[in-house]
């Protein structure tokens, strides 16, 4: 028998405190002055509760880069970032092509127990962009997969994504698209703009993003179909969503905490810590895709969390790897960026970091609201310390965060997944 | 405090004035018989070569012999680098032979600035991908100097491969540090997208620039870019932007024409201008070594570095 | 001869001349603008005695003062035997011993007199004669200019603690000193008046 919660004094989604019981793995009730007999107290005066966090997009690397991460390390860090369901991306190796490794990674994830691993199936096989994968196949597995993506390459071919598109509506599934279009983008390595030119370094120019955004949201309209707009980087791409939306168009998009707050003056540096795709962007980026999370334009908040060995990343930024952890700073980024600057409130901020994401990714588990009947799984956050971000107190296996010795607010108190604790008084249980 | 040369930006203009007076009496003081000064000795100074580039290796070297340094060429050529040593790693082994200066030329823009952060040493940047080469520039504006005088107010026309050209990055900081107007002219396919925040007027008409020009610097275009779509033929690039015996006419009697070496001669340089009195292209050889013995002194000469920049961790 | 740009700083001697204009009160003139061209003169005098006419004479100014001081001698020698004296300059940084002492330092213009240094007689002329190294590193760098038949050294002040071997044929005036003191030379030509000043050096 599992043991009962009394979560004292949390402020559900930033209101007025409240307690909230948790019993056999949802909650049992939520209210003033709840009594349990026989239950742990968890004292939460102060803490914001949340519903627990989803991921849309994680690479957990394993199989085949086990030394970067492997699925018990990355839904570790995952549990201590808030998270209690995370879609572990396809780029592996093998590629989660095939029925096969998606059950794989989803098995893993259940043994691991540190929160849900939802497995995101190629769209095409081994991430090539010719041949579609054996979609119906994981859709049907036991990992029932929903979410299909390239990740990591585009799905450039037009033929390609609109037979994708339509392909995945028969399971009410979802093309979640790299937008980069390849030839534009041969060798880049920042934004192309004032930055790259004075650095010498290839442009990746905003183009190559929303030429791919602005196609596939006209295929997407024609057949009908679901898309999802994996990591939007630029004003460009927000205005091209924006448009497609007002036209009906079935599209959900993601913004990275990283694309919220840091931008290509960074790369000033040539530390490829801040290396990534697509690249940091220009300042009036960042403040673009601000707003329009606030505004709903954007729908989710997606860690894109990109594990790498050290090795990767003590280079020259042209043989670095691209990519950066996200799992464990993504919220304080978030209340950084968003809350801090009055955007959004955490109503909000659990829409579009746990509601919205767990709707576009159909986890009927996930994303639930807090209250009597639900799963139990519930974030509880500090939003008042401020702190110096030590990638060596982490919890994934690799450390390029961009983050490391920036002061950041807010700290992930406790975890729960389905009334269990995955993190107590902000540490791994 | 150390300090490193990794970009003309570095460069204060008292900096860049100090280099040049410097390079200045270094090059009056090795034109008579002063053939070696003691400064630098019992300082070691590692050339660390990705890149093949022998004239910029041995310009750097007689430099650092001048000096009477001690010279250790690393040449990534049948070295361990070819073996996938990090840059990192070499870094190490350099730290541990005790190089108080380390001459870097590297295919990755940001090398050197990477450098910097795992030696001790100063680090000059001799050439990083398509970032810069702050001392092409010092040398072109000491070869300037000596022919036209003060900067200040001087026309430089620089015709090429903008985009991928280290030489016209480092020059249009350099020259805009010491006041001259720099007019970039190239194909609009061969200019950095934000070249408009630049220091620097852009043209497409070289016909139009040379009138006004006191100086003409003519880039190489090189062989990667000539098949790869960038202008139509080399032919028509010839015709458009390069600088034939015709086009030389119309420039005042005092400009100069110069190149950062090597030519390709028919292609962005008619040889009779390469060959002409206008041409400062063996003086530029000459004068670098000058450059490079500036530089290589107020790094390395005193107990700590008189120009340059620190580099954030 | 053109004389290098006037800088502010003199690179030679920084450490024994001080820094500021000299409108530091605690520092005291010991020379005034006449007893200098006396003791310029005197030494015109003794260069030409010990020389025998001063026939194979060149002077060789230390930057920087010490250019400005050589120029002196050669009109003082003109005005006296009725014919030019060669002069030049001398930058001896690059041969200094203690270079990494501080930090690299902007270097002056070297320049002989037309007919050179061979086979001549130089006379070194520099403002201040202390510790002897400023002299270590011209004859070194005279060394590499060529062969002068002999060398010999005239300044201005000689204020003792001499760390080598090394002592001057020609001196205005020898002025005793403690280590705590600074001697500063100024010269109309480059600070715009004549006065050697005593003073306390600057604690760093």
């Amino acid at each position: 028998m599992s043991t009962t919660y009394l979560i004292k004094g949390a402020r559900v989604l930033g209101g007025d405190p409240a307690d909230i019981l948790v019993r056999d793995g949802v909650i049992a009730g939520i209210g003033p002055d709840l009594a349990a007999d026989g239950a742990e107290v968890v004292e939460a005066g102060g803490l914001v509760a949340l519903p627990g966090l989803v991921d849309l997009h994680t690479h957990l690397r394993e199989p085949g880069r086990e030394d970067a991460e492997t699925v018990g390390s990355g839904t570790r860090a995952a549990a201590m970032g808030g998270y209690t369901a995370v879609h572990a991306m396809a780029n592996t190796d093998p590629v989660a092509d095939t029925a096969g490794v998606v059950e794989q990674v989803w098995r893993l994830g259940r043994e691991a127990g540190y929160c849900d691993v939802q497995p995101v199936g190629a769209v095409t096989v081994g991430l090539k962009g010719e041949r579609l994968a054996e979609i119906g196949a994981m859709a049907d597995s036991a990992a029932a997969v929903r979410v299909f993506s390239d990740d990591g390459h585009c799905v450039s071919d037009a033929v390609v994504m609109r037979r994708a598109l339509e392909y995945v509506k028969a399971f009410d599934g979802v093309v979640a698209q790299h937008a980069q279009e390849p030839r534009l983008t041969e060798g880049a390595q920042m934004n192309e703009g004032e930055m790259s030119a004075a650095l010498g370094m290839r442009g990746w120019p905003a183009v190559a993003e929303e030429a791919i955004i602005a196609r596939d949201v006209l295929l997407a309209q024609h057949v009908g179909s679901r898309l999802h707009v994996c990591h939007v980087s630029t004003a460009g791409s927000v205005e091209i969503i924006r448009w497609a939306k007002s036209k009906g168009c079935r599209v959900t998009a993601e913004v990275t905490p990283h694309h919220l707050l840091l931008n290509d003056g960074l790369a000033e540096s040539y530390d490829p810590i801040y290396k990534v795709n697509p690249p940091l962007r220009t300042a009036d980026d960042v403040t673009a895709l601000r707003h329009a999370l606030a505004d709903g334009t954007i729908d989710i908040v997606a860690t894109d969390h990109a594990p790498h060995p050290v090795e990767a990343k003590e280079t020259e930024w042209a043989v670095a790897a691209m990519g950066m952890i996200g799992l464990e700073t993504a919220l304080s980024v978030v209340q950084e960026a968003m809350v801090e600057t009055g955007l959004l409130d955490w109503a909000g901020v659990a829409d579009r970091m746990s509601t919205a994401p767990a709707r576009i990714g159909r986890l009927s588990g996930q994303g639930r609201p807090l209250e009597a009947g639900a799963p139990a799984n519930i974030t509880l956050y500090d939003p008042s310390p401020r702190r110096a971000v030590d990638p060596a107190a982490m919890a994934s296996k690799s450390r390029n965060t961009p983050y490391a010795g920036m002061e950041l607010p807010g700290r992930v108190v406790a975890t729960f997944l389905r009334g269990r604790p995955t993190v107590l008084e902000g540490k791994l249980q | 405090m150390k300090r490193h040369l990794i970009s003309a930006a570095d460069l204060t203009r008292d900096d860049a004035l100090l280099v040049l007076d410097t390079a200045e009496e270094l090059a009056r003081a090795t034109e008579g018989s002063m053939k070696k000064l003691p400064t630098l000795r019992g300082r070691t100074v590692v050339n660390l070569f990705f890149e093949d580039s022998t004239r910029t290796r041995i310009s750097f070297e007689a430099a650092a012999k001048r000096l009477s340094a001690d010279v250790i060429n690393f040449s990534a050529k049948g070295s361990s680098v070819s073996k996938g040593e990090s840059l990192k790693d070499t870094a190490l082994t350099l730290e541990a032979m005790g190089a108080d200066g380390v001459v870097i030329r590297h295919g990755a823009s940001g090398a050197p600035h990477r450098l910097a952060n795992w030696v001790r040493g100063s680090v000059v940047n001799a050439g990083d991908g398509t970032h810069e080469h702050p001392t092409q520039a010092l040398l072109d504006a000491f070869t300037m100097r000596r022919r036209l005088g003060d900067l200040d107010g001087r026309k430089v026309t620089i015709v090429g491969d903008i985009l991928h050209s280290r030489v016209a990055r480092s020059n249009v900081l350099l020259l805009n540090t010491l006041g001259a107007e720099v007019t970039l002219v190239a194909p609009p396919t061969l200019l950095p997208v934000a070249v408009d925040t630049w220091p620097a007027e852009v043209s497409y008409d070289l016909d139009a620039v040379l009138p006004k020009s006191d100086v003409v610097m003519m880039l190489r275009v090189q062989h990667e870019r000539m098949n790869a779509g960038y202008f139509p033929t080399v032919r028509e690039y010839s015709r458009r932007y390069g600088l034939d015996a015709e086009r030389m006419a119309r420039l005042a009697d005092h400009a100069i024409v110069m190149h950062p070496g090597p030519m390709n001669r028919g292609v962005e340089i008619a040889a009779e201008v390469a060959d002409s009195v206008r041409s400062t292209i063996v003086e530029q050889v000459a004068n670098g070594v000058s450059a490079r013995m500036a530089v290589l002194y107020l790094l390395l000469g005193g107990s700590e570095p008189a120009i340059g920049k620190e580099v954030s961790q | 001869m053109v004389n290098a740009a006037h800088r502010p700083d003199d690179p030679a001697e920084t450490r024994v001349t001080g820094r500021d204009s000299g409108a530091d009160p605690r520092q005291k003139a010991v020379l005034e603008g006449p007893d200098i061209r006396r003791a310029l003169t005197r030494i015109a005098h003794e260069i030409l005695e010990r020389t025998k006419g001063g026939e194979d004479v060149v002077l060789l100014g230390i930057q920087t003062r010490g250019v400005t001081l050589a120029e002196r001698l050669a009109a003082a020698l003109h005005e006296v035997e009725g014919r030019p004296v060669p002069w030049g300059s001398l930058d001896v940084t690059m041969y200094r011993d203690d270079l990494r002492l501080r930090p690299a330092r902007a270097i002056r213009r070297t320049e002989l007199p037309k007919g050179g240094i061979e086979d001549r007689v130089v006379v070194l002329v520099d403002d201040v004669l202390f510790s002897g190294r400023t002299v270590r590193a011209a004859l070194d760098a005279l060394n590499e200019l060529g062969r002068p038949r002999a060398v010999q050294l005239a300044v201005l002040v000689d204020r003792g603690h001499r760390e080598l071997p090394i002592r001057a044929d020609y001196v205005g005036k020898n002025l005793p000193t403690s280590m705590r003191e600074t001697v500063k030379v100024l010269l109309a030509e480059n600070d715009g008046r004549d006065a050697v000043l005593l003073g306390p050096k600057e604690e760093k």
